[in-house]
């Protein structure tokens, strides 16, 4: 069985004296039946996967609908002329983020993490920081054993999908894998990676999932963006010292019943939010003739 | 959930449940078939046929029937890749009763003459369910060997059954039965930990009282 609680990890780390991604590495091969050579193998193919989705970018395509494309690379321009208010890190970021989403709604291959909507969020901040720092390739293996780790417990005791939870439960849940994994990278402990995720979700809580026209499109794209920023500004201020005061795990508790209470017409059937905008009908008329 | 229900699957986009989901249920079922597809009518339920096409969902289901997985970078030409490979398909809507919004019912036809009705959902995730086959109830992902055997509902079929699996040093790990009525249809569904030979598979289409076996075998090469 997978962890049930960030709680359980963090006994589980220090009866083990072992790191949080070990930790979740060897739970899950006791279950999995996997050797731990396969499943660190499996991990870098991932890791592999994501980097060759963000090399593929195609700056030219647009999805079926024309409503996504192109937009990764106009980023990419600010960027290189430095014209971001961000700066050159946060600008990358944002950049990969929105790629990953562009190429994932014009049917490239991307790796869901934990959703195909949200699998912008993780490469963006993962890639981004290993390419500007110097991060040996293990590390980054072990970073996505932590991102996934949050993820379990979330999906333990919350929801990853948008149509049970919202997209609180999608770009959410993936900040906060991001912010955990970062935190990792930055050589923080237990108490900080599962305090960075906390941090991430609580700010991403009662977000709705309201795609135009029922597409993996509008907002979901651009919302990968706030995924990834969040997973570092959460990641920083764990490192600074900051801790959430609401108990990480109760903060997914508090996930869940948003997710609950929120009405069926946000959870991605595009019967309410963006998508019944006066503009949102319209796409949707126009893609339905 | 494994870590990698969490990150992963590798996948061609847009939507888990849309996409790679579809392409999961057109792939279980030209492996259930166990040969070439040569027709295929595909009905879409639900969001499968709402926001379907905006997904891919159409030629999702199309590249997994020709065989193809939910990481094939050629999954949004499998229009083409079915001419080519001489595959015939139609899409209808349909109203499946009581199903879940992301369904499909498949009535294909394999190069032999072989004919196999599925009807499967797409429950998130990339996850997907197989819930009829042939008119009988079933309930099972494709994460295991799966073996279907349909049989008339008479007393030792079941034990016939397992114990060739026994005999074969196989597991199971779930079983189930189902029946149209007393004395009718009857159709046991049984995932494995371990492959079955396709000797095994013959010698129980020989026996007395079996209808048909179907078996899904997740081996590469088969």
């Amino acid at each position: 069985m997978s962890f049930k609680s960030f709680n359980e990890i963090m006994d589980r780390i220090k009866t083990s004296n072992k790191p949080f991604w070990e930790v979740i590495l060897e739970e899950d091969i006791s279950e999995s039946q996997m050797t731990r050579d396969e499943a660190l193998t499996k991990m870098s193919r991932l890791h592999l996967a994501m980097k060759a989705a963000d090399d593929n970018y195609d700056k030219q395509l647009k999805s079926s609908s024309q409503l996504v494309g192109g937009d990764g690379e106009k980023i990419a321009l600010a960027v290189k002329n430095k014209a971001m208010l961000c700066g050159d890190f946060i600008g990358t970021v944002m950049e990969k983020a929105i790629k990953m989403g562009e190429s994932n709604a014009c049917m490239k291959r991307i790796v869901a993490a934990p959703t195909a909507g949200s699998c912008g969020v993780i490469p963006a901040v993962l890639l981004t920081y290993q390419e500007q720092n110097e991060i040996e390739e293990t590390k980054i293996i072990e970073a996505l054993f932590v991102a996934a780790g949050i993820g379990e417990v979330i999906a333990h005791r919350a929801f990853i999908a948008g149509a049970t939870g919202g997209c609180q439960a999608e770009i959410g849940s993936a900040s906060a894998m991001a912010a955990g994994a970062v935190v990792y990278l930055k050589n923080g402990d237990g108490d900080c990676i599962i305090h960075a995720a906390a941090l991430a979700l609580k700010s991403l809580l009662g977000l709705v999932c309201d795609p135009v026209a029922g597409l993996v499109e509008v907002p979901c794209v651009k919302r990968n963006v706030i995924g990834a920023v969040n997973a570092l500004t959460s990641a920083d201020m764990a490192l600074a010292g900051i801790r959430s005061q609401i108990p990480p795990d109760e903060v997914i508790d508090a996930m869940r019943l948003i997710g609950n209470a929120m009405p069926v017409s946000l959870k991605e059937t595009s019967e309410g939010g963006l998508a019944i905008t006066p503009t949102g009908l319209l796409i949707a008329k126009r893609l339905k003739n | 959930m494994n870590v990698f229900d969490i990150i992963g699957p590798i996948m061609v986009g847009p939507s888990s449940s849309h996409t790679a989901g579809a392409v999961k249920i057109g792939y279980l079922s030209n492996k259930l078939m166990g040969e070439k597809i040569k027709t295929a009518r595909i009905y879409l339920h639900g969001s499968f046929l709402t926001t379907g096409k905006g997904h891919g969902t159409d030629k999702a289901i199309v590249a997994g029937l020709l065989g193809m997985k939910p990481d094939d970078d050629r999954i949004p030409e499998s229009f083409k890749w079915a001419q080519k490979e001489g595959m015939a398909f139609c899409f209808e809507g349909i109203e499946l009763r009581d199903a879940h919004p992301n369904s499909v019912k498949l009535n294909l036809t394999g190069v032999s003459g072989r004919e196999l009705e599925i009807l499967a959902s797409s429950v998130g995730g990339g996850n997907i369910k197989i819930f009829q086959i042939d008119g009988l109830d079933a309930n099972f992902g494709g994460d295991f060997p799966t073996l279907i055997v349909h049989n008339l509902d008479q007393p030792g079929l079941v034990t016939k059954v397992a114990a060739m699996l026994s005999q074969k040093s196989i597991n199971i790990a779930t079983m189930q039965l189902y029946r149209s009525k007393r004395g009718g249809d009857a159709v046991m569904v049984l995932e494995c930990d371990q492959e079955i030979s396709s000797e095994s598979i013959k010698w129980l289409e020989q026996l007395d009282g079996i209808r048909k076996v179907t078996y899904l075998s997740l081996e590469e090469s088969a």
